[in-house]
């Protein structure tokens, strides 16, 4: 980026004008993230912690989705693209041929929360009913001992990476060759904070999202692979008992340098998956015993 | 001699910024067309026109604009017949009715609400017409096109009712005496007389409240529920043109598929807008003869 010499300059001058001088062995610089809507708040969160370490350095961070981190770390938009599923084998074909080499850093680890209003007497859901419900199969709540009401099923949109896990793991089931897709009825919107937004209200809707999302304005579901039921927290993330979770990934162009470089260091370090944890993920040194401390 | 060639300097000048815009608008219309064209080379054009699904990270990616064009057509549609009597009914109010203290008052504020940003009118859509017209009219969700018709609606107001009340006021005063003197209550003669005389104008800020209500995204892309599905009724959720331009164009790598797929939705909503235009400008010139 040819921008990025004249941002530091600006910022520099910036804090001169505040009357502080710049102490030469502090490192200074500019980190644009793009990427993931699931951890934008998480990443939000590291980023003010570190910029209490490095305040020359300065961290720009925009949401939008994972395909949008992607694309923009292609075209050389952005350092870092925060990303909430593997890069696809195209993508990565498409960016060598860019001259871009993606390197990735698994940065924490997410369950895919299933969300339904507070008063849906539904508490617990198998894979399969998901099958059902987010292909247009079932459309009854009364199917699943639930209300007489028509279900409502809320998506991200296309752009998210939590879309194309929950697609691959619940709507095609896993099978590569399957050409199943989300019900058209599918309400497809645009941020996590607006699928909250939506279940919240609407005691027939049912939705998805990473889940640092969930709060007590909503229900997570229990889900199961088969017979055994799990709640989506720490502890069955991290034994994968719970059936939708996930790493959650930084994308670099190659071996980050210079401030990008402090700021996947700073993340991956303890103080960064500190912030991980505050937000409701899993962080990556996490085990069993310390949850229980 | 000095005073011929600064003309000839003004007038070429003004004479080019004329031909910039035309130039402007049609490498603009090139511009669309050259992207589109490359994804007709890829997929067939009958089946975007006409194709019925809109799945385009699927494989293989299906990209018919038939669920995008009918999800904009029915919002649109659905704003226009709210906005346009309420719209006019105002401007005739204001204009002509309304006592002089409240003429200022009513006029500033038609100002202000034209100032929202569109994004604030989304939020207040989800989070409070929504659950309202879902638990009034009982439907399942209350991200549906008539949200966004209202919404819409509400935007396209400022415009419709500021151009129209200058229409009505740019109404010879003597047309309304006239009125009068022939005996007309004050009814009669806005109905009659004056609003007939201002109807180009009118039909002019109508048209302009189209182009407004079927290009804004934003209100669209957060209230509509964004379902790429052919719509019953402006009751279910729809998706929008300009909706599936703004929330898949930040992913879609330049020179893909996707890309091209959307700058021919883009040439569609280029077209249709055209289109509208055209028919504005005919009305307008009827109007006047």
């Amino acid at each position: 980026m040819k921008l990025k010499p004249v941002l530091t300059v600006l910022a520099m001058l910036l804090l001169a004008g505040c009357g502080k001088s710049i102490d030469p062995n502090e490192p200074a610089g500019f980190v644009q993230i793009k990427g993931s809507d699931t951890i934008v708040n998480a990443v939000q969160k590291v980023s003010e912690e570190f910029m209490k370490d490095y305040p020359y350095v300065f961290v720009a961070i925009t949401g939008g989705g994972t395909g949008v981190g992607i694309a923009s770390l292609i075209s050389k938009t952005c350092d870092v693209a925060s990303a909430s599923r593997e890069m696809k084998p195209k993508e990565i074909q498409l960016a060598n041929q860019r001259g871009v080499f993606p390197k990735e850093f698994v940065v924490a680890y997410d369950g895919i929360a299933v969300i339904v209003h507070k008063d849906n007497p539904v508490n617990k859901m198998t894979i399969g009913d998901l099958h059902k419900i987010f292909t247009g199969k079932a459309t009854n709540w009364k199917e699943f001992g639930g209300k007489d009401l028509r279900i409502v099923t809320l998506s991200r949109e296309v752009s998210s990476g939590t879309h194309m896990y929950f697609k691959e793991e619940v709507i095609q089931l896993s099978k590569k060759d399957s050409t199943e897709e989300f019900s058209a009825q599918t309400l497809l919107l645009t941020s996590s904070q607006a699928i909250v937004e939506e279940i919240a209200t609407n005691e027939a809707a049912i939705g998805y999202l990473g889940m640092g999302y969930v709060s007590e304005r909503i229900k997570a579901l229990l889900l199961a692979k088969d017979e055994q039921f799990y709640p989506p927290d720490v502890e069955n993330v991290l034994k994968k008992t719970y059936p939708l979770s996930r790493p959650l990934y930084f994308y670099t162009n190659g071996e980050p340098t210079g401030a990008a470089k402090l700021f996947v260091d700073f993340a991956l370090g303890p103080k960064g998956q500190q912030q991980f944890k505050e937000t409701g993920f899993v962080p990556l040194g996490a085990t069993i015993a310390q949850k229980d401390q | 001699m000095h005073r011929r060639i600064s003309e000839y300097v003004v007038e070429s000048l003004i004479k080019l910024s004329g031909l910039l815009v035309i130039i402007l608008v049609f490498l603009l219309f090139l511009f669309l067309l050259k992207d589109s064209l490359s994804l007709f080379g890829i997929y067939p054009l009958g089946k975007f026109l006409f194709g019925r699904h809109w799945l385009p990270i699927s494989e293989p990616p299906k990209f018919g604009v038939v669920p995008l064009f009918l999800g904009s057509l029915y919002v649109t549609v659905g704003a226009i017949i709210i906005c346009v009597p309420v719209g006019v009914a105002s401007a005739m109010f204001i204009a002509e009715v309304a006592p002089k203290a409240l003429k200022h008052v009513l006029k500033s504020l038609v100002e202000i609400l034209a100032s929202i940003p569109s994004v604030v009118l989304g939020f207040i859509g989800i989070i409070w017409l929504g659950p309202v017209l879902r638990d009034v009219l009982g439907l399942t969700t209350g991200m549906c096109g008539l949200t966004g018709s209202l919404l819409l609606a509400f935007m396209a107001l400022p415009t419709i009712i500021s151009i129209s009340e200058d229409a009505i006021v740019s109404v010879p005063r003597t047309y309304k005496e006239a009125a009068f003197g022939l005996g007309a209550t004050r009814w009669q003669a806005l109905w009659r007389v004056i609003l007939p005389s201002a109807s180009s104008g009118i039909i002019a800020a109508v048209m302009l409240g189209i182009g407004r209500v079927i290009g804004e995204t934003m209100v669209a892309m957060m209230v509509t529920g964004n379902s790429p599905v052919i719509p019953k009724s402006i009751l279910s959720p729809l998706r929008t043109l300009t909706a599936t331009i703004a929330g898949e164009m930040g992913e879609a790598v330049s020179g893909s598929e996707h890309y091209f797929a959307l700058f021919a939705v883009g040439l569609v909503l280029f077209v249709i807008t055209f289109i509208i235009n055209f028919i504005a400008d005919a009305f307008l010139r009827r109007a006047r003869k």
